[in-house]
């Protein structure tokens, strides 16, 4: 709620000329940023070399296996997710009415966490369907508590309650996932899996990412009038003839493909999905129809831009990406939690 | 009066009474069992070679730990939430076990091919990262005061910061130091001995009476700004010696058992529920709960999925967390 009041005096109306601009000159710059991600690397290959494997691809050369099977699907990947994870916080944003909503805080990230671990504690050579199922398990088991602790308690969901809840029961379920690592012994399994980033992406985590990840981006575009009517309050949305409980239905099943979608491919990715749908909001003001596009596109951007950086902190060594977001985030968390610190 | 003094003295009779038992169970059991009896003989001197090893050079180092740690921790959290007038402040929850974290891992990170000589400097070292924590969380979040629930948001965020540094450097680690690096920081009293016992000792025995001496100083702070100073109480030095004294005893834990988290939230908690909210009793409930708690943790973590061991922070985590939850559902 607070940050809507605060921000009202900058954006309290739409901008659709801003927000097609970024649409526009966003999707080039973010083809030009997978260009560089895939340009940029352990094995140094050259512009042309990369042209030529698109073109005329060479199985005996190296360099273009690299390019085809490493690099090209990892940029991809890194775009999927960086959008997916913006708009599922975008939507959480906007539905909660919550400055501080999103995956990673709201223990979602956590719960998939949780149960990929008993996954493979159950079998430990899973495939990757049957790992991404359990991510949407967990990610719904995350979220389910974080709320219901919210609901079940007497002043309501405050955003420092969902804040606290959330970090409580995100150290909890990762106790838990440890405890199984260490007790089946699947630590690295685990790792691999939850930390990995999307260094070991493969055609076969695109094939399934891309298309959860698009019929999870129009579901919410077609629900984006909804939020935008969510966001002025319960009260209002009913008024105005809306059906709020099918609306926060679809929006949390939305809200889960996306993220468990994510989270199964490249584990933990924090703030991505908190700070986004800010920055989004604060260009192109509240009307989620171009919220949501526009945060896609930012999302996957910086996804893609801090995957690269993950590569240049220490080479040939790679930093986990969801690392290299937070140091990216928390500045960013820190400037909210001052700015909104009264009001929340 | 006189009557919470009675329940109070019931109540730290008790629970001094619980920790004596827990110590005699925890001692019994683990993955080489010994039984009452012998464990009496070794303590009086008459055991085995063998007993004699298990009891004196693992168990009993562990269990002294577990209650050095556990009650440090839990006076820190009591410190923190008198003088914040948050009853959600925690070490752990703040930054401040991260920013300590952070400091050990570096400094491993650092020496990490030299003999690690470094039991009594490794406390030093976790303390300048929590003065740090504690100071980035102090000036971010001032802004004409310290209002409770921006230090929490604030703290939330450095200990987002200061985890993504931890893994910077310690993906930087060779695999040996990494697993040590990993075990530890998850809360781990696994692989200590007497050295390190002693390198907690001082802190504890120093910084533990002098906080119970404070206790109506945090009685005063407690009350509010305004009614401390009419009470006569220096209120923004008060605040920052035992701001200070909070600190270092969080920073001296994490250097020795690594970051435990809500046991410093929880433990003030049930204390005030058991014997009010005075801190010349609360206190010593506090300390004596934090103790007791830790080694009923510790002695789960050894047994429950016997023979691998659970970090006792995870099972404190746990405990700990569902108490929070619980907490957060009442408020």
């Amino acid at each position: 709620m607070a940050v809507h009041s605060a921000k009202q005096k900058n954006s309290d109306k739409s901008r659709p000329f801003v927000a097609s601009m970024i649409l526009i000159l966003g999707t080039v710059v973010l083809i030009l940023s997978i260009a560089l991600s895939v340009l940029y690397g352990a094995a140094d290959i050259n512009l042309q070399t990369i042209w030529h494997s698109v073109t005329q691809f060479d199985p005996t050369q190296s360099a273009h296996q690299v390019i085809r099977n490493l690099r090209i699907p990892r940029g991809l990947a890194a775009a999927l997710i960086g959008a997916a994870l913006a708009v599922s916080g975008a939507i959480m944003q906007g539905m909660t009415r919550n400055a501080l909503a999103s995956p990673s805080i709201m223990g979602v990230t956590a719960g998939a966490g949780f149960t990929m671990a008993i996954a493979l504690a159950i079998n430990p050579q899973p495939s990757s369907i049957m790992m991404m199922l359990s991510a949407f398990v967990g990610a719904g088991l995350g979220a389910g508590i974080v709320f219901g602790v919210g609901t079940i308690s007497k002043s309501g969901l405050t955003p420092v309650k969902l804040a606290l809840a959330g970090t409580a029961v995100t150290t909890m379920l990762s106790a838990l996932s440890s405890a199984f690592t260490i007790h089946f012994n699947i630590a690295k399994d685990l790792s691999f899996w939850y930390a990995g980033g999307v260094a070991s992406v493969q055609w076969v985590h695109v094939q399934l990412l891309a298309p959860v990840t698009i019929i999870g981006l129009i579901i919410s575009l077609f629900l984006a009038k909804s939020i935008t009517v969510l966001n002025l309050g319960d009260d209002v949305a009913k008024g105005l003839g809306q059906q709020t409980v099918l609306v926060k239905v679809i929006a949390i099943i939305v809200v889960l493909i996306l993220t468990g979608a994510a989270v199964s491919v490249a584990g933990t990715i924090g703030f991505i999905g908190l700070v986004i749908p800010h920055i989004t909001r604060f260009l192109v003001g509240v009307n989620y129809r171009w919220i949501i596009p526009t945060a896609a596109v930012l999302g996957a951007l910086l996804l893609v831009l801090a995957d690269t950086a993950s590569r240049m902190i220490n080479p040939p060594f790679e930093t986990p990406v969801g690392t290299v977001t937070a140091l990216v985030g928390v500045p960013f968390f820190l400037y909210l939690a001052r700015k909104e610190g009264r009001g929340l | 009066m006189k009557t919470q003094k009675r329940k109070a003295m019931f109540v730290i009779l008790g629970l001094f009474t619980a920790i004596i038992i827990t110590l005699l169970i925890s001692l019994n059991m683990g993955t080489m069992r010994i039984s009452p009896v012998d464990v009496f003989q070794t303590l009086i001197g008459n055991g085995t070679d063998q007993n004699q090893l298990i009891l004196f050079d693992f168990r009993l180092p562990r269990i002294v730990i577990a209650i050095l740690i556990g009650a440090a921790m839990a006076i820190s959290g009591a410190i923190l939430q008198g003088v914040t007038h948050n009853e959600l402040a925690d070490p752990g929850i703040l930054g401040i076990n991260s920013g300590a974290g952070f400091a050990v891992v570096l400094f491993l990170y650092l020496t990490q091919n030299s003999p690690v000589s470094a039991v009594f400097v490794l406390p030093l070292t976790a303390l300048a990262g929590a003065v740090l924590a504690a100071f980035l969380i102090y000036s971010i979040s001032w802004k004409n005061g310290v209002t409770p629930i921006r230090l929490i948001l604030v703290g939330i965020g450095i200990n987002a910061a200061f985890s993504a540094l931890i893994i910077v450097f310690q993906l930087r680690m060779d695999p040996d130091n990494f697993t040590q690096a990993t075990i530890w920081l998850s809360g781990n009293i696994a692989s200590t001995n007497w050295s390190y016992t002693l390198a907690l000792l001082p802190w504890i025995l120093i910084l533990v009476p002098f906080t119970l001496y404070k206790a109506s100083t945090l009685d005063a702070l407690n009350l509010g700004d305004e009614t401390a100073q009419g009470l006569g109480a220096a209120v923004e030095k008060e605040r920052m010696i035992l701001l200070l004294a909070a600190v270092a005893l969080a920073g001296a834990s994490v250097a020795v058992g690594g970051a435990i988290a809500f046991l410093g939230l929880v433990t003030p908690h049930l204390a005030r529920k058991l014997v009010g909210v005075g801190h010349r009793y609360s206190l010593p409930t506090t300390a004596l709960l934090g103790a007791l708690l830790l080694i009923v943790a510790d002695t789960i973590g050894r047994n429950i999925l016997s023979p691998s061991e659970i970090p006792v922070g995870l099972v404190v985590s746990l405990i700990g967390g569902s108490y929070f939850v619980y907490l957060l559902m009442k408020s």
